[in-house]
């Protein structure tokens, strides 16, 4: 416990104690302001009964902020101490592979719900300005941060998957965009066919995460979603811990 | 529990795809000793080291560090021993002190401990006056001793390092050695060097390695003498040349001899003695019965530089 809290806190501050952090959190913070002046634009049009939420949602911007990011956060995990050869000097001190291994995760995932920390922001500043304080209802905003945390999970395991195959962080990065991307396409080909009855279709539905993420963004948790994604997680950090133990294999 | 070895490596194998790196070796450390892994370049000092570390796992073969399996019970083992890889990796972005007490934590020591830890090493090595400096802008003198400060902060039994003066110069290999040399009282340490000298100077036993076997195993004292049993007495003498033939070709446990005109009236003697005869005595002996002036008489010394080449390069008379 005591090395799972160690490295956690130090995999979290090696991302602010370089430019990266900073990087990704301005890359971030720069999409995000795009969407939320589109947001505006669409306020200013038509009085709308969607919530804040849901019309941030709506923008698109979202996946962009995901696809993106997430490779660029997960990239050095595995891939940079194993260039840098420190994977040595971790991995011989007395951790466990599993507690390495949830640790990079659980400190990529803090990272990355700071990084969404000026979406509340955003919305808090809708809030401000309109006249109507029921418009954005604390469950909404839960929900919908409990869908960017459940899909950024996934996204940020498989970047963690990604990066323990390789010791090139640029590799690592463009195999969890790869699949990343991959996963987006699934989604989209799940939208379009999601009403055919046959049960090809209706089984490719199981992986419209549009829908899902649409669900949270209008303040529905669906568990279904939240099984899913979650069961998603747990299997690409199983395969991450196989791939680290891998090397005591042979 | 085997008391008083701290290694014990038993028929250890370790193939890579289609080369073998380490071939069947066995050899054992006590308790205390320093003993020094030799051998060029690729002969498998390295995977020897990181196989011990728990890091890499053999292909055959078993090894024990303070009695515990390195593979069955690798935690307890990786509790036990302080590793530094060759070219000691550090997180660059992190400061010195910050860094000694992320490894002491990461170790499982206390909060107190960690603190008393980082400040004893910190002080021993030296570091004290870099504590908060960052890591990638240290020389490579100072990185190196952060490296060793690491291997020592949680106080292990056992400390593995891999070619610790690597990319040193000659002041900071100097002073690196001495720290190697003050752990000896308590601490066992296996290091690995290409460099001879570095090895005669600390270590008390050597183990010379050679593409992934073992060559020799023992201290440098005995290692010499395996050398030395009829290494050449050179002896200056101020006397005839044909004299100083003649009276060596008299002596039977001078096996070969070479005289040969030397600066002033001197000669310069190159004798080869029997097996384990020590020339010098009878030389100073006749000397002295016969009057001549002596201002020479040495043995030239087999330096492990000799052993060694011979050793790790069997074949070269033949090819």
């Amino acid at each position: 416990m005591q090395a799972y809290l160690t490295l956690t806190r130090r995999e979290l501050s090696s991302y602010f104690m370089s430019l990266t952090g900073y990087i990704i959190i301005s890359a971030a913070l720069f999409l995000l302001g795009f969407s939320f002046v589109d947001l505006l634009k669409q306020l200013q049009r038509e009085p709308t009964p969607m919530p804040v939420t849901e019309l941030f949602y709506m923008t698109w911007f979202f996946w962009l902020i995901l696809l993106v990011t997430t490779p660029v956060i997960t990239m050095r995990l595995f891939a940079l101490e194993k260039f840098s050869g420190t994977f040595e000097t971790l991995m011989t001190a007395p951790v466990t592979d599993l507690e390495v291994v949830l640790s990079k995760f659980t400190a990529s995932m803090m990272f990355y719900l700071i990084m969404w920390l000026p979406l509340l922001g955003c919305v808090l500043l809708v809030r401000h300005f309109t006249s109507d304080p029921g418009a954005i209802d604390a469950g909404v905003i839960g929900a919908t941060f409990l869908g960017i945390a459940l899909l950024g999970s996934l996204f940020i395991s498989l970047g963690c998957c990604a990066s323990a195959l390789t010791r090139s962080q640029v590799t690592a990065a463009v195999i969890s965009l790869v699949f990343g991307a991959s996963l987006f396409l699934l989604a989209y080909l799940a939208d379009q066919v999601q009403h055919q009855p046959d049960w090809q279709s209706q089984a490719l539905a199981c992986f419209n995460f549009f829908d899902y993420m649409h669900n949270f963004a209008r303040g529905v948790v669906d568990t279904r979603a939240v099984v899913l994604m979650g069961s998603l997680t747990l299997f690409f950090l199983f395969l991450t811990l196989r791939i680290v133990e891998s090397r005591r294999w042979k | 529990m085997s008391d008083g070895l701290m290694i014990e490596v038993a028929n250890l194998t370790k193939r890579y795809a289609g080369r073998t790196a380490v071939s069947d070796i066995s050899f054992t450390v006590a308790r205390g000793e320093i003993v020094g892994l030799l051998g060029p370049n690729g002969a498998g000092k390295s995977t020897t080291m990181r196989i011990l570390s728990c890091f890499l796992p053999a292909t055959s073969g078993t090894a024990r560090v303070a009695g515990f399996d390195i593979f069955n019970q690798s935690d307890e083992v990786r509790r036990r021993i302080g590793y530094m890889p060759e070219n000691n990796p550090l997180y660059p972005d992190m400061r010195v002190r910050e860094y000694l007490k992320f490894r002491a934590r990461l170790k499982g020591l206390s909060r107190t401990r960690t603190r008393e830890r980082v400040d004893v090493v910190m002080e021993q090595f030296g570091l004290t006056e870099v504590q908060k400096r960052i890591v990638g802008q240290l020389s490579k003198g100072f990185r190196q001793r952060v490296g060793l400060a690491d291997s020592l902060v949680h106080e292990p039994e056992l400390i593995i390092l891999d070619e610790p003066t690597i990319g040193l110069d000659p002041n900071q290999i100097r002073s690196v050695r001495q720290l190697i040399k003050s752990l000896a009282q308590t601490h066992t340490v296996l290091i690995s060097t290409h460099i001879l000298p570095e090895a005669e100077m600390t270590c008390n036993r050597m183990v010379i390695m050679y593409e992934g076997k073992i060559l020799a195993a023992d201290t440098p004292d005995n290692l010499q003498r395996l050398m030395s049993g009829n290494s050449q007495v050179i002896a200056e003498i101020c006397a005839p040349r044909e004299v100083l033939e003649a009276c060596w070709s008299e002596m039977a446990e001078v096996e070969q001899y070479d005289v040969a005109p030397a600066q002033g009236e001197y000669c310069r003697c190159a004798l080869t003695p029997l097996d384990g005869v020590d020339l010098r005595p009878r030389i100073f002996a006749i000397a002295k019965e016969r009057g001549w002036p002596l201002r020479e008489l040495t043995r030239s010394r087999h330096t492990l530089e000799d052993i060694y080449v011979q050793v790790t390069r069997p074949d070269e008379e033949e090819a």
